[in-house]
């Protein structure tokens, strides 16, 4: 098949864009060339830093295309057969006739592909998705930089046409810096083209530069003994900075190595897009680096590093002095005060103002997660404290990590830790040099020695975690306290504005804080009444608004929380004792809210749970049966969705839901005919006449309590053992015994018998919600 | 594509690769302006950029601009950073087709060799919140250094721009350190070494970036800068609405005095006199300002061209 040969070449393509950019090439050169009757044998895109490149195998031209249109019956009026002839601009003797109508057959002649290419690109390269673009000089065309070149070539001949103010040809050119020519040459083939760039130093396939890179990178680092850290996402992008990568080894002033290593790596690669070292006999990091250089350079790299080592000293100091700042006396203090300058969203207050509900809810959350509530309590009062600091302003992905390490400075936090219960120490009180504020630090001013302090620096620097799927989950109990109090907040917060994630927008990133929720409670067996916790946080997000309620608002908060168990209803009659009566009004609006709202995002977290279980391979309607039952308790849940899974599996579980159905159908077809007496089968029955009958009835008031001992002691797993039992009594009294019995009072208690089953089963899982 | 080698030598000192700059940029076609005579935070402000590149006409400027930041300030203690230091800007209206191999070529000029150095157009997207402009285009790294910031303007003033300018910003106190491989900025050489009267770049500005910092950090009232501040404020729109012998609004007037509003608004924030929720609200009244000028600016490039 010919080949078809695209390359539009740009100045510098931000590296970020350029797989996005391949893949909507590829989409939208397969859409046009669909639309016109072209089917790609193969179709292939690259994107590097200065081109994007499409190869594809296509057919010379489209086939000529006849298509039958339905005309008018043989027997029509006159005027209907000249109406349609004037339509498909025919004679009655080029219709066909079949079976009494008439059929026009139009021919649309095939087109050459040249034909369609010249009229695609265009097309693409005027629509084109780039996140960003730009005009040039004079011209209104738009592209992420100015374009510089078009190549087209099918079957070895230019494709000709103009796009963006350049004229198609067959010219490319090699790397910008080697090479013997940097003058432009024409090429053929996709074959000769990818060989042409090769000789003049651009690789142009991604996977090979990433895959020179890393085996390279790998290489140099081995020489001297040591390990590359790796880092997928950066390999990405410096894959994409350079059209020949080399990878360089540079030295880093080993006095750097006392910052921490977090800082390092993070300065390394935001700042300057190199890869970190390792020293395999201390686990630490290396003192160097790997730089992708974009030539292979005359000298060997020795400039190239000697350079980047000087700029990374450059940077590394930038960092020292944040470090050294940062953990001045009184950084703390100063860092809270900050934050109440700090808007967290318009309608949800600052930043201190969130911190303080952090800290409420951390608190509360503590004794729940084994966790003492003094030590959560501090925890969550300093965990928002970095952002303020030197060194998240630089570095933001280094929050909670920075909080982390400040807290477990060793002295300079001395009017900071007076939170926790510190008194400033007179002269004297030790060799510690003294600051430059001078504030005499004390060698060691934390009545939290140890073990305490460690917790809550872990707490801080762990709080944001589990960030995505793939982190890991703190289970350290005051970490998990402050981590679900600020994901709560977040979550409450938000769904009190009405701030929901829709459809795949969720700028809040609400999804992963509910996700993170769930997760930790899971990972930590966390027996936690969600409902309850949430009741108290929601009644004060929604009441915030009317911030001049004051303590109006916080006293009917915890008069709300009072009636936690109260309908609806019984809640809005919650009245205190006020003057103004239209605040009043304002409150009681607010407060009918919180039931629906607490329960709203309830169903959030139950959709969130859902996709984590079927990620884990369990089936959505099983999730579905379990949160039916309106338990809260996630762990709960989650076991019981895996006993009902394992259950189901056994020949019993799926004989037993079978039989389930049955009873259930009956129940409802019985009920639909005969409603009035549906009432009365919920009492229990009798011995009963058949053999079968009594079986199951015996079953039924052995199993039935043995179900409810089980689920009490929330032994799901015995729970559906017994719930088996009823499998073979079930089946046989199916199998022998008539329900609709003459005798009204055989059938009813045959009714009853069967609505003890369905109930004894949804006592379990709501079994009607399971498919199969 | 490589740059026709140039008649130059290679410069030696600070001020050789400034006047290397500028013969090479005259070369191109540039006027060779001379600095601005009002205090701003980066070249971009210079009138001769801001406002040359609203409006149809074809423009091609090269200059040095001091450039003042008050809070990068650091007593003469930090080998890189000060709170007076000098870009050069070029500019070039529409920018040429060939406008990165012209910007190449200067770096050969002063003696960046891309054979042996790694010489890098890493994304980076300008943007002046305070004068209503941005640009798409990237920073430039050699050796991991950015040496230059490289930007096609799409919007200034608030406007979309009729025709794209081309802007290039070198720091030549970074380029000159990289160059000359000097690890301290008061180590550079200011003229060639063994000169009569050799001066290092310490000699010249040490003793300034001492006296400001302090004044900027700790001297400077701040009640009177906020006072000044207003009255800057008060005095654009009221020049705008005054007349010029053609009849024209008295655009570059006022435009000084947006400046002058922007230095004090930096002075403020270095003294730690913004606090965070007053900094949003001082940089809108700072672009508002500028956007008057630049829409009187346009109208009067119009009504010329």
């Amino acid at each position: 098949m010919p080949e078809l040969l695209l390359e539009l070449f740009s100045e510098e393509i931000p590296a970020r864009m350029q797989g996005g950019a391949a893949r909507d090439l590829e989409r939208l050169a397969r859409e046009h060339l669909a639309k016109a009757g072209l089917t790609p044998e193969s179709l292939v895109t690259y994107a590097g830093p200065r081109r994007l490149t499409l190869v594809a195998a296509l057919a010379a031209a489209t086939p000529d295309r006849s298509e039958e249109i339905k005309g008018p019956r043989a027997n029509a009026p006159e005027q209907a057969l000249e109406g349609f002839l004037r339509k498909t601009g025919l004679a009655k003797a080029d219709l066909i006739e079949r079976d009494g109508v008439f059929f026009a057959v139009q021919t649309t002649p095939g087109r050459t592909t040249p034909d369609i290419v010249a009229e695609m690109v265009p097309a693409i390269m005027a629509a084109f998705p780039w996140p960003k673009s730009m005009r040039s000089g004079t011209s209104t065309f738009r592209w992420v930089r100015p374009l510089k070149r078009i190549l087209c070539l099918f079957d070895g001949q230019v494709v000709p046409f103009e796009a963006g103010g350049i004229a198609s040809g067959d010219l490319t050119e090699g790397h910008r810096f080697m090479g013997a020519d940097h003058a432009p040459f024409a090429v053929t083939d996709f074959a000769g083209y990818q060989q042409a760039l090769r000789d003049q130093y651009v690789l142009l396939d991604q996977a090979e530069r990433k895959r020179l890179i890393l085996d390279g990178a790998r290489t140099v680092c081995a020489a001297e003994g040591l390990e590359l850290v790796e880092d997928e996402g950066l390999l990405d992008e410096v894959s994409g900075l350079s059209e020949w990568p080399t990878p360089i080894l540079g030295r880093m002033d080993p006095a750097f190595l006392d910052l921490p290593a977090e800082v390092i790596r993070t300065s390394m690669r935001t700042h300057q897009k190199y890869f970190a070292v390792r020293d395999p006999n201390t686990g630490g990091l290396a003192p160097r680096f790997v730089v992708v250089a974009n030539i292979e350079p005359a000298d060997g790299g020795a400039v190239i590093a000697a350079g980047n080592a000087k700029v990374l000293s450059a940077r590394l100091n930038d960092a020292r002095f944040f470090w050294d700042q940062d953990r001045a006396p009184g950084s703390f203090d100063k860092w809270l005060d900050k934050l109440k300058g700090v808007t967290f969203h318009a309608k949800l207050g600052t930043l201190a103002e969130r911190v303080a509900r952090i800290e409420a809810l951390a608190r509360e959350i503590a004794p729940l997660v084994g966790a003492d509530p003094e030590l959560a309590g501090i925890a969550a009062r300093y965990c928002k404290a970095d952002l303020a600091s030197g060194m998240v302003g630089e570095f933001p992905e280094l929050q909670g990590v920075m909080g982390g390490y400040y807290m477990r400075e060793p002295f300079p936090l001395e009017g900071g830790r007076a939170g926790l219960g510190v008194t400033p120490v007179q002269d004297g009180a030790g060799p510690a040099p003294a600051s430059a504020t001078g504030v005499t630090p004390n060698p060691n001013p934390s009545p939290l020695k140890g073990e305490g302090l460690q917790q809550i620096a872990d707490a801080i620097r762990d709080h944001y975690k589990p960030v995505g799927p793939s982190d890991s989950v703190p289970t350290a109990p005051v970490t998990v306290a402050v981590a679900l109090a600020d994901k709560l907040d977040t979550l409450v917060g938000f769904f009190a504005i009405d701030e929901k994630p829709t459809g795949s927008k969720d700028p809040y990133a609400l999804r992963r804080a509910a996700l993170g929720v769930i997760r930790l409670i899971l990972a930590g067996s966390l027996r936690v009444p969600t409902r309850a916790l949430l009741f108290g946080p929601m009644v004060k997000a929604l009441t915030n608004p009317l911030s001049k309620a004051g303590d109006l608002a916080a006293e009917y908060a915890s008069k709300a929380r009072d009636t936690l168990n109260l309908p609806k209803v019984a809640l809005a009659e919650v009245k205190l004792p006020i003057a103004k009566k239209e605040l009043q009004d304002q409150l009681d609006v607010l407060i009918a809210r919180v039931p629906d709202d607490v329960s709203g995002l309830l169903a959030f977290f139950a959709d969130r749970l859902k996709v984590l279980l079927r990620d884990e391979g369990k089936r959505h309607d099983l999730v579905d049966a379990v949160f039916a039952l309106g338990d809260d308790d996630l762990v709960r849940i989650t076991r019981r969705v895996e006993a009902l899974s394992a259950f189901l599996a056994t020949e019993d579980g799926a004989s037993l839901l079978a039989g389930y159905k049955r009873a259930a159908n009956i129940l409802k077809a019985e009920e639909k005919k005969f409603p009035a007496e549906a009432e009365a089968w919920s009492a229990n029955p009798e011995a009963g006449t058949a053999q079968e009958e009594r079986a199951l009835a015996a079953a039924l008031r052995t199993e039935e309590g043995a179900v409810d001992a089980a689920l009490a002691a929330e032994d799901f797993t015995r729970a559906m053992t017994h719930l088996a039992h009823l499998r073979s009594p079930v089946d046989a009294f199916f199998d022998k015994v008539l329900v609709n019995d003459p005798d009204p009072a055989v059938r009813l208690n045959r009714l009853r018998l069967l609505t003890q089953v369905r109930d004894t089963a949804n006592r379990v899982a709501d079994f009607s919600l399971i498919s199969g | 594509m490589a740059s026709a080698p140039l008649p130059l030598a290679k410069p030696r000192s600070f001020q050789g690769l400034i006047l290397t700059l500028q013969n090479y940029w005259a070369a191109q076609g540039c006027l060779i302006l001379q600095p601005y005579d009002v205090e701003v935070g980066a070249g971009t402000l210079h009138p001769a950029t801001v406002l040359r590149a609203l409006g149809p006409k074809p423009w091609r400027a090269a200059y040095v601009q001091p450039s003042r930041r008050p809070g990068d300030g650091r007593y003469g203690e930090n080998p890189n950073r000060l709170q007076h230091y000098y870009q050069f800007q070029v500019i070039l209206k529409p920018n040429p087709a060939d406008m990165q191999a012209l910007y190449l070529g200067s770096l050969a000029a002063i003696g960046l060799d891309p054979s042996v150095h790694d010489i890098r157009f890493v994304e980076d997207d300008w943007e002046n919140p305070t004068v209503g402009a941005w640009g798409l285009g990237w920073e430039v790294w050699c050796d991991g250094m950015e040496v230059s910031q490289y930007t096609y303007f799409q919007q200034v003033g608030g406007l979309d721009v009729e025709v794209v300018a081309g802007e290039l910003t070198y720091g030549l106190e970074r380029l000159a350190m990289y160059v000359f491989d000097v690890d301290n900025v008061y180590d550079l050489p200011f003229n060639e070494p063994g000169s009569p009267a050799y001066k290092s770049y310490g000699d010249v500005f040490l003793e300034n970036e001492r006296e400001n910092s302090e004044a900027n950090f700790n001297g400077f009232d701040v009640e009177m800068l906020k006072r000044q501040f207003e009255d800057m404020e008060r005095e654009v729109p009221r020049l705008l609405a005054l007349h010029g012998p053609q009849g024209q609004p008295l655009v570059l007037p006022a435009y000084d005095r947006v400046l002058k509003a922007s230095h004090l608004f930096n002075l403020m924030d270095a003294r730690g006199a913004i606090a965070v929720a007053e900094r949003q609200s001082y940089i809108g009244r700072i672009r508002d300002l500028c956007k008057q000028c630049a829409a009187a600016w346009v109208e009067i490039e119009r009504a010329a061209a």
